[in-house]
């Protein structure tokens, strides 16, 4: 083929494309509003969304900025707004989120294992379990508040208002979202990987533990890390397993009896109604997303040390 | 069924040289850990049902379900449960009024318009917002978003909102499910086939056409369940309508006034002194015995429309 023809050709064909594409994008001008005032609105969704999102966090630094300082930290609740603080609170979640990551960590991912890689769908009990745990996690928390005060402060384990008990009932709330997450993370590890080990003669479980699990660990880490940051912030099922009472003292162990978490606490000052002890909640809601952005940031801190490993 | 096989053994005899009882137990130990998830839910249902048992003893069930008058710490007690039920109602209907149209206009604009850097930033945003503390969000609809509207509110709507009024609890509550719905409904429409658009593109359509008559119809199912997930989520809810909604049982879907909500009377009882086995103290079983009723079935909706959304593409 001759360029001559080459280019002759090159230019019919590029001329009958550009005319039917000026004739494709020649739309009518309503098409063309239309299209700009839909876009505009998707924009002023989106805009909404954040704009709220940047109201939020404004309101809590305006109403609660001035009150923030250090003594947050090292003072505990006090009958005085002007030296009441939130050290007891934040020692009080550590302790609950202790408990909570102690338990949730090793049922959740036993679970996990159990129903990827052991489960066979066929049998009816496995089916059972699936959807008790798609169920369960839509169950809203003030129910799980109930059954820890049926099941947990009163009832069958009778433990009273402890810490313990609040660590156990907002296990059972994050242990759903801990397995459905840990499960796509040992979904996503290949079946060779599987088909390998199990080829040099590994046992079922030499598999899971050797292989499986170290190449699941950030998965299941993100899902651990999303489901601890909704317990923290987690209020309402503590209200009615007694960490509502009013205390002063710095909880010691899992067993202490009159704590409260840094959420149940700035409820607790807002529900007095106050100007000076709503302006202490707001200081109290900087210092929890602080104290969740730390955390947040350690684990993933954490997330990243551990993939660098696999 | 994993064999090691040594030379000189018939493949008849390929089996482990011992039963592996370590392996069974660990199998047994996992299935354990699994199993707790349907211990949890026996609990659920044993510890709601048992007090409510009782409570219906005292209480006829016609009374609880239809009665509109709602006072159990007042004598004459009284025990119709709408008045709370219909404030649940209320904030979670003004709620998604606010978050569905939001949620859903930033789900397709993230999923259609959205080049990817733009994607990926706006993502995590709204996660952080779904990420934020309820008592957080409960703060800011008494703290700014009820003298805000106080502030704005037209004389031709009627009264202002009260200082605790269902509007201020559903909208921080619709900013709370946004995320969810865009989130979901982003997940859907990202999984419609791109041949589906192309076709569309090809016969002409405009970008908004193919956006709401080709991808929003191929991802309705998914769509609908990111919508019952949010109300499931707004009924559930407790901090915002007990920090913002107020205290008073109220019979009314009028959003400037005071209402109770379901989740909040459980709040406030469960935290007062009452003594165990009173009629007073079953009434939260009872009420979470409806809220879990009523969650439940929302969840297997939503389960069931994922799951049909879910065959048409794979």
């Amino acid at each position: 083929m001759s360029d001559a023809i080459r280019t002759e050709r090159t230019r019919l064909a590029v001329a009958g494309a550009r005319s039917v594409a000026l004739g494709l994008s020649r739309q009518p001008r309503a098409d063309v509003a239309k299209g700009g005032v839909f876009l505009a609105l998707l924009l002023l969704a989106v805009g909404v969304a954040l704009t709220g999102l940047v109201l939020l966090l404004a309101d809590a630094i305006v109403d609660g900025g001035g009150r923030f300082g250090i003594d947050l930290f090292t003072e505990k609740a006090s009958s005085l707004p002007s030296r009441a603080g939130f050290q007891d609170a934040i020692l009080g979640t550590l302790w609950v989120i202790g408990g909570v990551i102690v338990f949730c960590l090793p049922i959740g991912i036993g679970a996990a294992l159990y129903l990827e890689e052991y489960a066979s769908k066929e049998r009816w009990w496995n089916r059972l379990v699936e959807v008790n745990i798609q169920n369960l996690a839509a169950v809203p928390s003030i129910v799980y508040g109930i059954l820890g005060l049926a099941f947990i402060v009163r009832g069958p384990l009778d433990l009273g208002f402890i810490v313990l008990a609040a660590s156990l009932t907002l296990t059972l709330l994050v242990l759903p979202t801990v397995i459905i997450a840990s499960r796509e993370a040992v979904r996503a590890v290949p079946d060779s990987i599987r088909q390998g080990s199990l080829a040099l003669g590994a046992t079922r479980w030499q598999t899971i533990r050797h292989q499986v699990l170290p190449a699941a660990i950030p998965g299941v880490m993100t899902g651990v890390i999303l489901a601890i940051s909704r317990a923290i912030g987690e209020s309402a099922p503590l209200l009615l397993l007694g960490a509502a009472t009013f205390v002063t003292a710095n909880p010691t162990s899992p067993f202490t009896d009159g704590y409260t978490t840094l959420p149940v606490q700035i409820y607790n000052f807002f529900a007095r109604a106050q100007e000076d002890y709503i302006q202490l909640a707001a200081a109290g809601i900087i210092v929890m997303l602080i104290v969740l952005l730390a955390m947040n940031s350690f684990a993933i801190w954490l997330r990243n040390r551990y993939e660098q490993r696999w | 069924m994993l064999a090691s096989s040594r030379p000189g053994i018939s493949p008849s005899r390929l089996e482990a040289p011992s039963r592996r009882l370590g392996e069974k137990a660990i199998q047994g130990l996992l299935g354990a850990c699994a199993a707790i998830s349907v211990v949890t839910t026996t609990a659920i249902v044993i510890s709601l049902l048992g007090p409510s048992l009782s409570f219906f003893g005292e209480v006829s069930i016609a009374d609880f379900l239809f009665g509109t008058e709602w006072s159990p710490a007042l004598r004459p007690q009284s025990f119709g449960v709408l008045p709370i039920v219909v404030g649940t109602l209320s904030v979670t209907f003004w709620g998604l009024l606010f978050a569905v149209p939001i949620g859903l206009l930033s789900a397709i604009y993230l999923s259609e318009y959205a080049r990817p850097r733009v994607r990926r930033t706006l993502k995590p945003l709204l996660e952080v917002l779904a990420g934020i503390p309820t008592v957080a969000i409960g703060f800011f609809a008494f703290s700014f978003v009820t003298p805000a509207l106080q502030e704005v509110w037209p004389g031709f709507l009627g009264d202002e909102p009260n200082i605790f009024n269902a509007l201020a609890a559903a909208l921080a509550i619709g900013l709370l499910i946004v995320p969810i719905i865009a989130s979901i409904s982003e997940d859907a429409m990202s999984s419609v086939p791109s041949g589906l658009r192309e076709g569309a593109y090809a016969m002409g359509a405009t970008r908004m056409k193919v956006a709401l008559r080709v991808v929003f119809p191929a991802a309705l199912s998914g769509i609908v369940a990111s919508i019952v997930l949010g109300v499931s989520r707004a009924v559930g809810e407790t901090m915002v309508v007990l920090m913002a909604a107020g205290a008073t049982p109220n019979l009314t879907f009028n959003p400037v006034e005071s209402i109770e909500a379901m989740t909040a009377y459980i709040a406030i009882t469960g935290t007062g002194d009452i003594a165990t086995g009173t009629l007073e103290y079953n009434t939260i079983f009872a009420v979470g015995l409806v809220l879990f009723v009523m969650t439940l079935g929302m969840n297997m909706l939503s389960i069931r429309l994922v799951r049909k959304y879910r065959e048409v593409y794979e």
